[in-house]
């Protein structure tokens, strides 16, 4: 069970049951949306940038309790942060789930609960989703993104 | 079908028994792979209904061919050759007594159930479906029954139609009639559901269809490990399955077509083998079922395949069905009992497969919980998405059984649902 509470750590499985930002965004100027066809995840991102900042963000759509927490927590994360910045963070997210490097583990904050996914590789797609659907969004891409 | 007439009773009371007669023990010494633990677990496989284990008798087969009998066949004269050839048609009669095809000529080798039906909708489907006619199919059925036929429709201008479901995930054959038409120029339908489990009621349909005029192509590709067919019988024109979902190897599967159907088809892949003779000016084509089987076969499956029916012959069919129904309704009674659990697919007549979605967790994570009890179930849409679609969940964890699951697997199975309520509580 150890690595599987490592996985499902209770800031996972709450964010997966009330998800933050969870709502379409009326001011959003961006959204891209996001399919897994292996489980059928699906989510929509909304973006409001201003600029190159991220005004707000938001989410919707369905998932398992990885992919859905992951969503939540990102929305929180990347709100208020330029363009340059949630990629960078998305670039150390993806270190760390798919295990290539845990330096980064503090800058990462709260998100660092996600390091438990880096032991299921079948999952790190879960776990990435939301944020490859956010880089659409990002470059307003029009076209939706899927992770196979 | 013995499977159906089975009594619908509950033995929990004793959940070593089985189907008297069926030493289920024994059977399970037959697959080396069974005896392996996964994460520290004895491995419970219930994933058959994307793959079946493999028997010892399959595997030293192949192995045995390679060792001892690998050579090209149809072509050369030398010992190894004539004894691949012989290997390779024998196996070809296996397939032939197996479905009870009343001639060796009416079995096609193919790579898989896909492959036979896109061969079908690419030859008798480009020779005969014109602009504005009808294919119709049903809404329970795998991608593989969905795609080649809408490549089909969209290459000629024709109209996919299809038969819908009710709640339960049975066909609603009250439809039917009004469904097939004067331009519906194939019936392409599924035996058995993998995504709900539903026996579909096959010689009625053929029936209703062929009373229309309109041919019908059956997808075996759940059926053929777990009911008897009979070719003649049903009346088919067409039936694919493959080897793989049949204790046989991957990369091996048959299609079976009725001779004269088949005489009059044009090739579908075009290569040696599949010629008489060949100038710059004209082919001409071989006989059956060479004429489409273009390029060397896969020989050591074919071999590996007939070594696997012949496997399900030995222990019977109707044994295995009857073991296979007890696994159904112990598992469904098992299942059930588990508050939360919903089970999709609760057809009359079920092949052992329960399809079920537990309360406000995703199948995907049930998937992963339950493999690191050592228990392997698929979960996601089973390529099946329109099914998903009807029954408004966007995936479902499948347990599927096969000849050498035991209800203690079940057991396991249960507790392991239960350990993911843990998780998620």
């Amino acid at each position: 069970m150890s690595d599987l509470r490592e996985l499902y750590q209770d800031v996972i499985l709450e964010h997966s049951k009330a998800p933050r930002n969870y709502r379409e965004l009326a001011s959003a100027n961006h959204k891209a949306e996001g399919y897994n066809p292996l489980c059928g995840d699906h989510f929509t991102i909304y973006l409001t940038l201003d600029g190159d900042k991220i005004q707000d963000v938001s989410f919707q759509g369905s998932g398992c309790a990885i992919s859905k927490a992951s969503a939540s927590m990102m929305t929180q994360s990347v709100k208020g942060k330029s363009k340059e910045e949630a990629e960078k963070i998305f670039e150390r997210f993806h270190k760390l789930v798919t295990g290539e490097g845990n330096g980064d583990r503090e800058e990462l904050g709260k998100l660092a609960v996600f390091a438990g996914v880096s032991e299921f590789p079948v999952r790190v797609k879960c776990a990435t989703l939301a944020w490859h659907t956010l880089q659409a969004a990002l470059e307003g891409k029009q076209e939706n993104v899927t992770t196979e | 079908m013995a499977a159906n007439s089975m009594p619908l009773e509950f033995h929990s009371a004793m959940p070593a028994a089985s189907v008297a007669g069926y030493d289920v023990e024994k059977v399970r010494r037959d697959f080396p792979i069974l005896q392996q633990q996964v994460h520290g677990r004895p491995l419970v496989y219930l994933d058959n209904a994307a793959t079946s284990q493999k028997p010892r008798a399959v595997i030293e087969a192949i192995s045995r061919y390679y060792e001892r009998g690998n050579a090209n066949i149809h072509r050369g004269v030398h010992y190894l050759s004539e004894h691949a050839t012989s290997e390779h048609e024998a196996a070809r009669r296996t397939v032939q007594q197996f479905l009870n095809a009343g001639d060796k000529r009416e079995i096609i080798f193919v790579r898989s159930a896909t492959e036979g039906i896109n061969l079908v909708a690419q030859t008798y489907g480009r020779a005969h479906v014109k602009a504005g006619d009808e294919v119709l199919i049903t809404a329970m059925e795998h991608h593989s029954n969905i795609v080649p036929w809408q490549i089909l429709c969209d290459e000629k201008r024709a109209h996919l139609r299809v038969l819908p479901i009710n709640e339960r995930g049975e066909l609603r054959l009250d439809e039917l009639p009004k469904l097939l038409t004067p331009k519906t120029k194939m019936f392409a339908f599924t035996h058995v559901s993998n995504a709900l489990g539903t026996i579909n009621p096959v010689k009625q349909m053929i029936e209703i269809a062929h009373a229309r005029g309109v041919p019908v192509i059956i997808d075996g590709a759940q059926a053929a490990p777990h009911l008897k067919i009979d070719v003649q019988e049903l009346d088919v024109d067409f039936y694919a399955f493959s080897g793989h979902k049949a204790y046989g190897p991957t990369g091996i599967g048959v299609l079976y077509g009725k001779r004269d159907l088949l005489e009059a088809m044009p090739p579908y892949q075009g290569g040696g083998d599949m010629i008489r003779s060949v100038t710059f000016e004209k082919t001409l084509y071989n006989d059956l079922p060479y004429k489409f089987e273009a390029g060397t076969p896969d020989i050591a499956g074919a071999i590996g395949l007939g070594a696997a029916l012949n496997y399900i012959e030995r222990l019977g069919l109707e044994n295995i069905a009857a073991h296979e129904h007890d696994l159904l309704v112990y598992g469904t009674e098992a299942l059930s009992a588990i508050p939360g659990v919903r089970i999709i697919g609760t057809a009359a007549q079920k092949a052992a497969v329960i399809s079920f979605v537990i309360e406000g967790i995703h199948p995907h994570d049930i998937g992963t919980i339950l493999d690191r009890e050592g228990i392997a179930v698929r979960t996601g849409h089973h390529c099946a998405q329109p099914v998903m679609q009807f029954f408004r969940v966007p995936a479902t964890a499948r347990a599927s059984f096969a000849l050498y699951n035991t209800r203690r697997e079940i057991n396991v199975l249960a507790e392991g649902i239960e350990k993911v309520k843990e998780v998620f509580a």
